[in-house]
């Protein structure tokens, strides 16, 4: 069986954000870039799913040659070989147009994204995938196995879930659950040097939108602070302020 | 021209957010001077159907067949992108659900369209511009994103539109769609929903408790909290990885985000990701032992005090309150 696993580098979850130029750019000095962590779900399943000889896995990431050791990573904590658009990843759209057009023609029972990057959240790439390649694509995975010529998922749904089956190929996001993400160790490491990462270039896309400007939420009033006793008077203050209740 | 906003249906009935995207729509449609059409999917009775008339839909086109009864997205998106060419739609709207986020990416491709996806105002369409404010960064900022083609998609987040009622009832249409078998390559065994409990990511008012409870065995005074109140329960991370609750309470950068009209935070230190995950809430309250957990720093309401104390006189006061009122 041969997967795909689509990964992208993403600044660190503990990273405040903050923006340049007129708030028209993500601020990256001193920004710590890391392997999406559902990325990390995705390809942590996939390895699970190839071991011992029963397939291989492949990584494809967009970006330019500064996410090498976000690539290299993912090959140290056990994928195959790994292959770099050399492109800045514009947008859902563009990222996904690329990776049908590498995927098409190269026989990939599965392709697994996360369920969306910790930094655009746009949860489109999976979907956008299937759409270009005209394969099924079920978005927000908590379970995956593998059920001979077929695969059976649990996808979230708001207040419970679903069960369902679908044949290769497919594309599929996944979330907590389906995996638990793998450490890399010493000898993943090293072998990650010499792995296969092929570079290519980027097929030319059409725009259909731009990140114009970008806004931090504004703080909130200073808060009230109460006594332990005082939880008749929150109440009091969370229906007559607040109006929340 | 119109706008096409998709109303999804969980068995049968359309949720709140189906009624605030419907309203949200129609006010885009009425400033583009033109007129709202839903699409409906699967079951949903005549009378639900045309009350989305209440909210601005002016026409709801009803795809109602067996082979739809069941949510799969790529027969969907089909038929959401075909009734969009034929009706002439600029703009197709959804709220942005678990099944949306399979959906609108599909129908965005197939039209050509941008997607701007987890939208939390109106677009500003001035000097033909379309620009459009979303979450960005798990809710550590917000992005401006201009769709520039000629089709447009925009998936609305939940709890961010006021209901607006504005017109009368909605002009019932059977569509019938081009079916394409290859669009059934997915098949749902088996749907489960837990009943009793109000969804996550629909919820107005959420319980949320973190590792100040001590164990799993504590969750009891949480979980009546939440139903005195009538709130959703969730979690910060350390507790759903280890597993006293299930993943999907688990709110934070890495879980979901949620932007809930009340979010009560019990024993949650308040890290930079959890925070991320619940900025956009409209009220938050925190109750913690510890008088420097930052969480305090983004609260509007707080409690210094040792949750096993706070949550049973919380409870009673709450009782208190609903049988006043």
């Amino acid at each position: 069986m041969k997967v795909l696993v689509c990964v992208s580098n993403v600044p660190d979850t503990t990273t405040k954000v903050t923006f340049s130029g007129d708030n028209t750019q993500f601020n990256t000095a001193g920004v710590q870039y890391i392997l999406n962590p559902y990325d990390e779900i995705a390809l942590a399943r996939a390895i699970e799913l190839t071991e011992g000889g029963k397939g291989t896995v492949t990584i494809i990431h967009v970006g330019e040659i500064s996410s090498e050791p976000t690539i290299r990573k993912a090959l140290a904590i056990g994928a195959d070989d790994a292959v770099r658009v050399n492109s800045a990843p514009r947008d859902a759209y563009f990222v996904a147009a690329q990776i049908a057009d590498y995927a098409k023609d190269k026989g990939f029972e599965m392709i697994l994204t996360g369920r969306e990057s910790i930094d655009y959240n746009g949860s489109q790439l999976a979907s956008m995938i299937g759409e270009f390649m005209d394969i099924p694509s079920i978005s927000i995975i908590k379970k995956l196995d593998i059920d001979g010529n077929q695969a059976s998922l649990v996808r979230e749904i708001e207040g419970g879930k679903e069960m369902l089956k679908v044949s290769f190929p497919f594309v599929a996001s996944c979330a907590e659950g389906v995996a638990e993400p793998k450490i890399p160790n010493m000898r993943g490491i090293m072998s990650a040097r010499t792995k296969p990462l092929e570079i290519i270039e980027a097929s030319s896309v059409e725009k259909l939108l731009d990140f114009k400007s970008y806004s931090i939420p504004a703080p909130r009033g200073s808060v009230t602070m109460l006594g332990v006793d005082e939880t008749e008077k929150l109440v009091d203050l969370l229906h007559t302020k607040s109006k929340v209740i | 021209m119109s706008v096409l906003v998709y109303v999804e249906n969980a068995e049968g009935k359309f949720k709140k957010s189906i009624f605030e995207v419907v309203s949200y729509a129609a006010a885009i449609a009425e400033q583009l001077k033109t007129e709202l059409i839903a699409i409906s999917i699967g079951n949903v009775n005549q009378a639900d159907l045309s009350s989305l008339g209440k909210y601005g839909a002016t026409k709801v086109l009803n795809v109602s067949n067996d082979k739809l009864k069941s949510f799969v997205n790529q027969a969907y998106a089909s038929i959401i992108a075909e009734a969009a060419q034929k009706e002439g739609s600029t703009l197709v709207v959804f709220s942005n659900t678990f099944s949306a986020k399979g959906l609108a990416p599909r129908v965005a491709v197939k039209l050509k369209a941008g997607l701007a996806d987890s939208a939390v105002e109106l677009p500003e369409m001035d000097n033909d511009k379309f620009l459009i404010k979303k979450t960005a960064f798990s809710g550590k900022a917000f992005a401006i994103v201009e769709l520039v083609s000629p089709i447009k998609v925009i998936t609305l987040n939940p709890n961010s539109y006021q209901l607006k009622e504005s017109g009368s009832t909605g002009k019932v249409e059977d569509f019938t769609p081009e079916f394409k078998e290859s669009d059934f390559r997915t098949m749902i065994t088996e749907i489960v929903r837990a009943s009793d409990k109000i969804a996550l990511p629909d919820a107005e008012l959420v319980v949320s408790a973190g590792r100040g409870m001590k164990g799993p065995e504590n969750w009891g005074m949480i979980e009546e909290l939440a139903s005195v109140l009538g709130a959703a329960t969730a979690c910060s991370k350390p507790v759903s990885d280890a597993g006293w609750r299930p993943h999907e309470e688990h709110v934070g950068q890495t879980g979901i985000a949620v932007s809930p009209n009340l979010y009560i935070a019990i024993g949650i230190s308040g890290a930079i990701q959890h925070l991320a995950g619940v900025s956009s809430s409209k009220t938050i309250v925190v109750i913690n032992k510890d008088p420097e957990a930052p969480f305090f720093k983004v609260a509007d309401y707080g409690i210094v005090g040792d949750a096993f104390e706070v949550i049973p006189k919380l409870i009673e006061a709450i009782k208190a309150y609903k049988s006043n009122s």
